[in-house]
């Protein structure tokens, strides 16, 4: 199950003072699991609340209390597993990683170490587009997916000499995804990040959502000239959003070749990225903390289940990301680009088979591509709160297939609709934006024209591309009405081009 | 296997307990004695018999994903030795 070494491509190199070097990037993603209580105790993993109002005395670790597991976040791991292509280990262990840290009442995080649940996997990445509209696809290889427990929150701005602690997140679930260090730029990275998002969120395994601090990454950065064996690397800490991700690679990766090229070596080290300046810094504090002493955790039985568990989960899975796209552009003929766009959301997905069905699946994925989306980033709206349903949009397309509206009234349409709302077959019949295809009405209008411009009709004569012109004031004067075809044919005949 | 006087003190530090160099040395003695006697199981062949992470013949029990507990912030920081609005406080830890 190795993922194929990647081959060094100039591409991704980085130009020094003293030549190029490679970047090579790994990632560690922590996902909080989409279940309702924690992974060891019964209270709720729900965002916020009041201070340590999410807490059982298992989560603020009180002296005997024993540590029992949530079903529900095995589940969840396991058809992430499947979800990564992984290999799911039937028989797995926690274990306890030890260090002291006022978040952590326990002294110790129950983490899974040399046994996790989800062993090697592979992730399909489109990178890109390029300037060209292209996506380059990379295999990035998972090394492993374990769970463990997330730990509580302090915050230092409340006192002056004091730090406060709230444990609701103490004991939450959380996947952690370890890649290999098969990541070559920022971009990648950026691209791989979103990708494993998607996957969780089709899913469902994970909310995935980084504003609240449910999807963040340790970032793992070295560089080396290309062809050499790896160099030391640096660990950015909890980078919480994709943007950050990209920023902190860019930035670490020219620290450490400056660093090289004056001379100096690396040293192996935690750092953390401070968005506010684009730079990472050292946390020095943390330098001797790494010495863990895992040990398997006496309070918990090995973590078993059988193959019939994990074959009625794979056959439980949803359509994900990758067999979708593949889905999009056989059936419905979508360019790659397209396929791409609408899969990398499940809710845009979901729209465009709502809108797709029973129409043109290229028309469809246009308008959802370059109206919709578009307009919905100019709201600051998701498309769960699309003020055009898919319902809406099909029945626009409808007038338009059906010759009642042309492409440009459709346009319009679209825009009354998403401001005001309302059933576009009623606002074309109440608002009279029926097109016209009545010959007759569009010749008394392209009469007029001709005859109101007597000396742009003698140019024509020379200028077969004045038609434009005309074609441009009869639908003026029709108000986008006219059906541009008719009017075409009309001039065409009347100004007598070929 | 043995550890020396670093290893000890090094260990002590981890697990944020304070020795003397006095009790160092006897922890030293004390702990090499114990890895002594540990080292007695390297004699066995143990090759082809798996690890034993339980003496229970049972499959670990799972709950269901229901929230069943919380709601107690109070009794949660009860005991602490300072707390503002069901917060604990501590001495102040910042990166």
């Amino acid at each position: 199950m190795n993922a194929p070494v990647r081959t060094a491509n100039p591409k991704n190199f980085i130009s020094g003072a003293t030549g190029d070097w490679e970047v090579v990037i790994g990632m560690e993603i922590h996902a909080q699991v989409a279940s309702e209580s924690k992974l060891f105790s019964g209270a709720s993993t729900a965002f916020g609340g009041e201070p340590n109002d999410h807490v059982s005395m298992v989560d603020a670790a009180m002296p005997g209390m024993l540590p029992v597991i949530n079903e529900e976040c095995v589940r969840q791991a396991v058809r992430t597993g499947l979800g990564l292509n992984a290999e799911i280990h039937k028989r797995s262990v926690f274990a306890r990683k030890n260090y002291f840290y006022p978040d952590l009442p326990q002294g110790y995080q129950i983490s899974q170490y040399d046994q996790p649940i989800v062993g090697e996997g592979i992730v399909t990445v489109e990178v890109g587009p390029d300037n060209k509209g292209q996506f380059e696809e990379i295999s990035i290889g998972v090394e492993r997916l374990h769970l463990e427990q997330d730990a509580g929150k302090s915050l230092h701005d409340q006192h002056p000499t004091m730090s406060y602690v709230d444990l609701n997140r103490s004991g939450v679930a959380l996947m952690e995804i370890v890649s290999k260090p098969d990541l070559r730029s920022s971009e990648e990275a950026r691209a791989y990040l979103t990708k494993v998002r998607t996957i969780l969120r089709y899913l469902g395994t994970s909310d995935a959502d980084m504003d609240k601090g449910n999807l963040r990454a340790d970032i793992n950065v070295s560089v080396r000239r290309p062809g050499e064996p790896l160099g030391t690397r640096c660990e950015i800490k909890n980078v919480n959003s994709i943007r950050f991700a990209g920023q902190a690679i860019e930035y670490e990766a020219r620290r450490q070749i400056a660093v090289l090229e004056d001379g100096g070596s690396i040293s192996q080290e935690t750092r953390l990225f401070d968005p506010s300046r684009g730079e990472t810094r050292s946390m020095r504090s943390k330098e001797e903390a790494h010495d863990y002493r895992y040990f398997p955790d006496p309070d918990l039985l090995p973590l078993e289940f059988d193959d019939a568990y994990v074959e009625a989960l794979k056959a439980d899975l949803p359509e994900l990301p990758d067999e979708k796209r593949q889905r999009f552009q056989s059936d419905f003929g979508l360019s790659a680009y397209d396929a791409n766009v609408l899969v990398s959301d499940r809710e845009i997905a979901h729209f465009f088979e709502a809108l797709a069905r029973g129409r043109d699946g290229k028309q469809a994925a246009n308008w959802i591509i370059n109206d919709l989306l578009g307009a919905l980033n100019k709201a600051g709206k998701p498309i769960e709160a699309s003020p055009v349903s898919a319902h809406q949009l099909g029945e626009l397309l409808d007038l338009q297939k059906e010759g009642v509206i042309s492409g440009k009234i459709a346009k319009d349409v679209f825009e009354i609709v998403f401001t005001e709302g309302g059933s576009p077959r009623e606002i074309v019949e109440t608002r009279g934006l029926k097109q016209v295809t009545d010959t007759g009405a569009i010749e008394k209008v392209v009469d007029e024209i001709i005859a109101a411009n007597p000396d742009k009709v003698e140019q024509a004569k020379s200028k077969p591309t004045m038609i434009g012109w005309f074609v441009g004031q009869v639908m003026k004067a029709s108000g986008g009405k006219a059906a541009p075809q008719a009017v075409n044919d009309l001039l065409k005949a009347k100004l007598g081009i070929e | 296997m043995s550890v020396d006087i670093q290893t000890v003190k090094r260990v002590a530090h981890l697990a944020r307990v304070r020795v003397t160099d006095d009790e160092a040395k006897s922890f030293q003695s004390e702990i090499n004695a114990i890895l002594g006697f540990v080292d007695q199981l390297n004699e066995v062949d143990v090759s082809g018999v798996e690890t034993m992470t339980s003496v229970l013949p049972m499959a670990m029990r799972k709950r269901a994903d229901a929230i069943t507990d919380g709601a107690k912030a109070e009794a949660v920081v009860a005991n602490a030795p300072a707390t503002e609005d069901n917060f604990f406080l501590v001495p102040k830890v910042v990166e």
